[in-house]
C-alpha cells in the first residue's frame, strides 16, 4: 500500500511537473520544471530498486545536462525571434507525426493489456525488490560483457568534449 | 489504514526520528557552528569574538536567528517571482536530504541499506549548484548573475575532482555503502587516509571549492560583488541559503571523515591495549558538565544561568549512558549486564558512542576549513579554475590509478600494503609536482599576455 | 541618458569588437562600495570580464576646501587640511605649516622639526598599516586586517597622548608646535618600534611567500616606469616601477637630512613590487623614528610669529612626501590675513589617473586588487 502511495505521488509529481513544463512562457520556469519532473522519474527509479539508476539520473540529467540547459537559457539572448518559416506543409507533417506516434502507443499499451506477460511488451516477471544488486551487476557487465560497446561510447564521448572545447576556443588572433 | 501507518512507523522508527532530527537540529548546528567559526576568527585575529549575548556568546545564534526571523521580506521589483522563492528552497532541500544518506554513527542513518550510500550523498549535493544560478538569476541583478555563474561553474568544475578522490576511497573499500565502508576500515584495522593521503587531501581541497569556502570564495567575496548570488537575499531567504552552505560544510565533512578517517570508530579501534581511549569520551563530557555547573551561578542573566545549566545537564546525562555502560564491560558481569535499565542503556550507547567521534572528526575536519579561511586570501577566478582542471584533476585521475595498482600489488604479488601504499603515494606526488611545475610556466605565460593590448592612444602628457 | 549606459547590453555601441562577438557590458562599480575605499565610482567596460576601458566619477567627496581656504585665515584653515587625507592627517598638516612657514619665511626651531619627523614617520607607518591591512582585506585575507589594526591603535594612542586626537589631529602649528613633547613620548615610540619589527616580520610571513597572494598580485597593475613620470604619479607608485625618487632624499624638509635611511625602489612595478615598497617603507620610518628619539635636541618648539599671520605679498610650493605620494601645497598670498588662492597637490588625485591604464586587460577580480594598491584616499582625491 505504501508501494502505491510513493508512486502516485512520485507520478503525479513527474505529469503535472511535465503539463507546467510545456505551458510555461518564461523558460526558466520550464526549465525548473524539468528538474522536478526529472527528479520524480528518478523518484520512481529507486522505489523500483533501480538505485544506480536514481542516482545516475540524478548527477548526470539533472546535475549535469540541466546545469547545462538553464546556463544556455541565462546566457543566450532569447527575446530574439528565430525566424521561423511558417510553411504549410510542415506544420502538416508536424502534426501527422504526432498522430502517428500517439496512434503507435495507443496500440502497444491495449496488445499488451490483453494478455499480461504476452503481447508487444513483455514485463519482466521477476519482482523488484529480489533484483540482485543494481550497482555491481551493472559494473559487472559493462566491464565485461559489454566493455567494447562502454569503450566505444567513451570515446566517442571524449571526442565530443574536444570538439566542443575547441569550437568554443577563443578566435583570439581574427580581427 | 491505520494499521499499516503504524506498522510503518514501527518498523521505520528509527529512521523517522533522524529524519525529523536532521530538519530540526541541524539548523540549530549549523548557527551554532557559525558561532565556533566567530569565535575561531577572533582567536586569530586576537580578538574575543561575540561575548555578550549568552555566556562567552553562547545565545549568540538564537539572537541571530530571531533577527532574521522577524526581518522584513524584500523582493526586487523585478525579480522573477516563483524563482526567487524556489532557489533557496531548493539549496536547502538539496543539503538535508544529502545528510539523509549519511550515518552518524552505526544507528544514525536514514537511508539505511541504501546500495549506493555515499554516492547517494554526493549525487544529491549536486543538486545544490542549482539553488545557487537559480538564486542569482532570480534577483535581476548584474553582481547576482556573475556571482551566481561563476559560482556554479567552481562547484560543477570541483565536483569531477572530489568524485575522483571519493573513488580511490571507493577503490579501497570495496563498497559504497555507508556502514560496510566503516566495516571495511574496521576490518583493515586502518584508516584509509593513511593507504591514500592524496586521495584525501584531494578530496579537501576540493570540499572547500565545493562549499564556497575560501579560498575559494569569490562568489560570495564582499569585496569585489558584494555578496554574490545573495546580494537581494534578506531575512529568512538568506538564513536559508547560509544554513544550506553550512549543511554543505557537515555533508563533505561527514563524507570525508566516512571514507578517509573511520567512521564512527575510536583512533586505534582494533588494539586492545587502547581501550582506555573509550573512556577519554565520558571523562570529557564529565568534565564539561562540571565546568558549566561551576559558571553557571557567575551568569548576570537568568536566561543564561538556564542556559548552563541545561548544558551541563545534557553533558552529564550523555557521560552517565556512556560511563555506565563502560563500566559494565570493564566489570564484564553477566548479572550487571543483563539487568533491564542496563540494556536500554545499552542501546543508547551503541547508538550515541559512534556519533561522538564521528562528531568529533567532522569537527576536526569542519575546523581544518575555518583555518584555511582566515588564514589565506582568495584565488582569482581564472587561478580557481586553472588550479581545478590543470592540477586537480589529472591529480585525482593519476591518484584513482594509482590506488588500482596499489591493490593490484596488494592482492596479486602479496607485497606489504604499507610498502605499496607508499610507493604509489610518492608517485603520485611526483605527478603532482611536475603537474605544479608544468602549470606554473603556463600560467605565467598566459598572465603575461594580458596586459599587452594597450592599443588605445590616448595624450599621456596630458595635463 | 549617459553615453555610457548602466544596462546589460548597451546597444548604443557600434559591433564591438570582442571575442565571441558578444555584446560589451558596462558595469558600474560604486559610489557605494565595499572595496573602493571611499565614495569613487568606476564605471568598467567589460568583454565577458576583462576590462577594456574604464572611466573614474569622483567628486563624491567634494566639499570646496580650496575654496573655504581663501575665507579663512592661516591658522583657521590648518585643521581643513587634516580632513583631506583623514588616513594620515599630521603629513598633511606637515605640508601646510611648512609651506606657510615659506611662505612667512621662518623657519620652525630644530626641536620643533625633529618632534615633527617623528610624528610623521609614526603617521607614515600608521597609514601604510592601514593600506595594508585593507588591501589584504580585499584580496581575500581576512587576518592581516585586524593585527595591522592591533598596531595602528598603538601609533593612534601616542597621538592621542600628544594631541589629543586621534584621525584628525592638527598637531602642528604655524612656526613650530604648540605642545611640548609629552614626558614619556621618547619611551612610548621606543617601546613601539622595539615590538614593530616582530610584527612587521609576522605580515611579511602571512603574505610575502603565500604562492595566493603573489598569483594574485604579480604581474597585476603594471606600471612602467615611463608611465608613471608621464602620469605623474608619485610615492611607492613611481618608486615599485624603479624610480629612485623620494622628496625626504631629494628635497629634504623637516629634520630627514639629519637621519640615515633607504629608499627601497621596485623593478617591476606590480601590486606586489608596490606591497613589498611600503612594507619596507614601514621599516624605515622606524629607523628614523629610533635614530630621532635618541637625540631630540632641547630648545623652543615655536618660532617668533605674530599672533595675527600677515605674509608678504608672494607665491609658495612647497611639496612634501605624504605616505600615499607627493603632496603639494601652492599658496599665493597677497598680503592680506587670509590666502588669495590655496591649491593643493593631492597625491591620490594624481595617481588615480593611472588607473585607467592599469586595469585595461585585467579581469574585473583585479580592479578591485588595483585601486587598492594605489592607495587612495577619497578625501585627498575630492578634497
Amino acid at each position: 500500500m505504501l508501494d502505491s502511495i510513493v508512486f502516485y505521488f512520485f507520478a503525479g509529481v513527474a505529469v503535472l511537473s511535465a503539463l507546467l513544463m510545456v505551458t510555461r512562457r518564461n523558460a526558466i520556469h520550464s526549465a525548473v520544471f524539468l528538474i522536478t519532473t526529472l527528479l520524480s522519474t528518478a523518484g520512481i527509479f529507486l522505489q523500483l530498486h533501480a538505485e544506480f539508476l536514481f542516482i545516475a539520473q540524478i548527477i548526470l540529467y539533472v546535475g549535469g545536462i540541466m546545469v547545462l540547459f538553464i546556463f544556455v537559457i541565462m546566457l543566450v539572448r532569447l527575446d530574439v525571434p528565430l525566424p521561423q518559416i511558417r510553411s504549410p506543409l510542415r506544420q502538416w507533417t508536424a502534426i501527422f507525426v504526432a498522430f502517428v506516434v500517439f496512434g503507435e502507443g495507443v496500440y502497444i499499451v491495449w496488445k499488451s493489456r490483453l494478455v499480461p506477460g504476452h503481447g508487444l511488451l513483455v514485463l519482466n516477471p521477476y519482482p523488484s525488490d529480489k533484483l540482485p544488486p543494481n550497482t555491481e551487476n551493472l559494473a559487472k557487465s559493462l566491464f565485461s560483457f559489454y566493455l567494447l560497446p562502454f569503450e566505444i561510447a567513451s570515446v566517442l564521448l571524449l571526442v565530443a568534449m574536444i570538439g566542443a572545447v575547441v569550437m568554443g576556443k577563443k578566435r583570439a588572433n581574427t580581427p | 489504514m491505520l494499521q499499516g501507518v503504524l506498522a510503518f512507523v514501527q518498523t521505520w522508527w528509527v529512521e523517522l526520528l533522524c529524519a525529523v532530527l536532521i530538519v530540526l537540529v541541524v539548523p540549530l548546528i549549523a548557527g551554532y557552528i557559525v558561532l565556533v567559526e566567530r569565535k575561531v576568527m577572533a582567536d586569530m585575529q586576537a580578538r574575543l569574538g561575540p561575548m555578550r549575548v549568552g555566556p562567552h556568546g553562547l545565545l549568540q545564534p538564537i539572537a541571530d536567528a530571531v533577527k532574521l526571523l522577524i526581518k522584513e521580506d524584500l523582493i526586487p521589483d523585478d525579480a522573477d517571482k516563483f524563482i526567487f522563492w524556489f532557489a533557496p528552497v531548493l539549496s536547502m532541500t538539496a543539503a538535508l536530504t544529502s545528510m539523509g544518506g549519511i550515518a552518524f554513527g552505526p544507528w544514525f542513518q536514514v537511508g539505511r541499506d541504501i546500495n549506493i550510500g555515499l554516492l547517494f550523498v554526493v549525487g544529491v549535493s549536486a543538486l545544490g549548484p542549482f539553488g545557487i544560478v537559480l538564486g542569482g538569476w532570480a534577483s535581476n541583478n548584474h553582481y547576482s548573475i556573475i556571482g551566481a555563474i561563476r559560482s556554479t561553474a567552481q562547484l560543477i568544475s570541483y565536483e569531477t575532482t572530489a568524485g575522483f578522490a571519493l573513488v580511490s576511497g571507493f577503490l579501497l573499500a570495496g563498497t559504497l555503502k555507508v556502514s560496510d565502508i566503516v566495516k571495511a576500515q574496521y576490518t583493515d584495522h586502518v584508516w584509509y587516509v593513511f593507504l591514500a593521503p592524496v586521495g584525501f587531501f584531494t578530496y579537501l581541497i576540493a570540499s572547500i571549492a565545493e562549499t564556497n569556502r575560501a579560498p575559494f570564495d569569490l562568489p560570495e567575496a564582499e569585496s569585489e560583488l558584494v555578496a554574490g548570488y545573495m546580494t537581494e537575499y534578506s531575512g529568512f531567504r538568506w538564513s536559508l541559503y547560509f544554513l544550506a552552505e553550512y549543511a554543505n560544510m557537515i555533508v563533505v565533512g561527514a563524507v570525508g571523515a566516512t571514507l578517509f578517517l573511520g567512521g564512527w570508530l575510536r583512533p586505534f579501534p582494533n588494539v586492545a591495549w587502547l581501550g582506555w581511549v573509550d573512556g577519554l569520551p565520558t571523562l570529557l563530557l564529565a568534565v564539561t558538565g562540571v565546568y558549566c555547573v561551576m559558571r553557571a551561578g557567575k551568569q548576570p542573566v537568568h536566561v543564561q544561568v538556564m542556559f548552563m545549566w541545561a548544558v551541563a545537564l545534557v553533558c552529564f546525562l550523555v557521560a552517565l549512558i556512556f560511563g555506565v555502560v563502560e563500566f559494565a564491560h570493564l566489570t564484564s558481569s553477566a548479572a550487571f549486564l543483563s539487568q533491564h535499565p542496563v540494556q536500554l542503556l545499552r542501546s543508547m550507547y551503541d547508538g550515541l558512542y559512534g556519533a561522538f567521534w564521528f562528531l568529533l572528526k567532522v569537527s576536526a575536519y569542519i575546523y581544518i576549513f575555518m583555518w584555511l579561511r582566515f588564514t589565506l586570501p582568495r584565488f582569482r577566478f581564472d587561478q580557481l579554475m586553472r588550479l581545478g582542471w590543470h592540477i586537480l584533476i589529472p591529480l585525482a585521475l593519476v591518484n584513482v590509478i594509482a590506488v588500482g595498482i596499489m591493490l593490484a600489488l596488494m592482492s596479486s604479488l602479496g607485497w606489504n600494503r604499507w610498502l605499496a601504499a607508499l610507493l604509489t603515494t610518492l608517485g603520485t606526488l611526483v605527478v603532482g609536482m611536475l603537474l605544479i611545475r608544468w602549470n606554473d610556466k603556463h600560467a605565467a605565460a598566459a598572465s603575461g599576455s594580458i596586459a599587452t593590448d594597450n592599443t588605445q592612444v590616448e595624450d599621456s602628457y596630458a595635463g | 541618458m549617459s553615453v555610457l549606459a548602466n544596462t546589460v547590453h548597451d546597444r548604443t555601441l557600434q559591433r564591438p569588437d570582442t571575442i565571441l562577438g558578444a555584446d560589451e557590458l558596462v558595469i558600474n562599480m560604486g559610489p557605494q562600495h565595499p572595496s573602493t575605499h571611499g565614495v569613487l565610482r568606476v564605471k568598467l567596460k567589460l568583454d565577458g570580464e576583462r576590462v577594456i576601458g574604464s572611466e573614474c566619477v569622483i567628486g563624491y567627496l567634494h566639499r570646496g576646501v580650496e575654496k573655504i581656504a581663501e575665507n579663512r585665515s592661516y591658522q583657521q584653515f590648518a585643521p581643513y587640511v587634516d580632513r583631506m587625507d583623514y588616513v594620515s592627517a599630521v603629513s598633511n598638516g606637515l605640508g601646510y605649516c611648512e609651506a606657510v612657514e615659506k611662505l612667512l619665511m621662518v623657519e620652525a626651531p630644530l626641536r620643533a622639526r625633529v618632534i615633527r619627523t617623528i610624528l610623521t614617520e609614526l603617521q607614515r607607518i600608521a597609514s601604510h598599516l592601514l593600506w595594508l591591512g585593507t588591501h589584504a582585506l580585499d584580496i581575500g585575507a581576512l587576518t592581516p586586517l585586524f593585527y595591522c589594526m592591533r598596531e595602528r591603535e598603538e601609533i593612534l594612542k601616542i597621538f592621542e597622548k600628544y594631541c589629543g586626537a586621534r584621525l584628525t589631529t592638527h598637531a602642528f602649528r604655524i612656526g613650530g608646535l604648540q605642545y611640548e613633547a609629552y614626558d614619556t613620548l621618547e619611551k612610548d615610540v621606543e617601546r613601539f618600534c622595539n615590538s614593530f619589527e616582530a610584527r612587521i616580520q609576522e605580515y611579511s610571513d602571512l603574505l610575502t611567500s603565500n604562492s595566493i597572494w603573489i598569483g594574485r598580485t604579480r604581474n597585476v597593475g603594471l606600471l612602467d616606469a615611463a608611465d608613471c613620470i608621464a602620469l605623474g604619479a608619485s610615492g611607492p607608485v613611481l618608486r615599485a616601477s624603479g624610480v629612485k625618487w623620494d622628496l625626504r632624499k631629494a628635497t629634504p624638509y623637516a629634520a630627514y637630512d639629519q637621519y640615515k635611511f633607504e629608499i627601497p625602489v621596485g623593478s617591476n612595478g606590480d601590486t606586489y613590487d608596490r606591497y613589498m615598497v611600503r612594507l619596507e617603507e614601514m621599516r624605515q620610518s622606524r629607523l628614523i623614528c629610533l635614530q630621532a628619539i635618541e637625540n631630540i635636541p632641547v630648545g623652543p618648539i615655536m618660532a617668533r610669529v605674530g599672533k595675527v599671520l600677515k605674509p608678504p605679498p608672494g607665491e609658495v610650493y612647497h611639496a612634501i612626501e605624504a605616505p600615499k605620494g607627493i603632496l603639494g601645497y601652492y599658496i599665493v598670498s597677497d598680503g592680506g590675513t587670509q590666502p588669495y588662492r590655496v591649491r593643493i597637490r593631492p597625491p591620490s588625485f594624481i595617481n588615480l589617473q593611472a588607473l585607467d591604464k592599469m586595469i585595461r586587460g585585467h579581469l574585473v577580480t583585479d580592479v578591485v586588487a588595483i585601486i587598492g594598491t594605489l592607495d587612495i584616499v577619497l578625501g585627498e582625491v575630492d578634497r
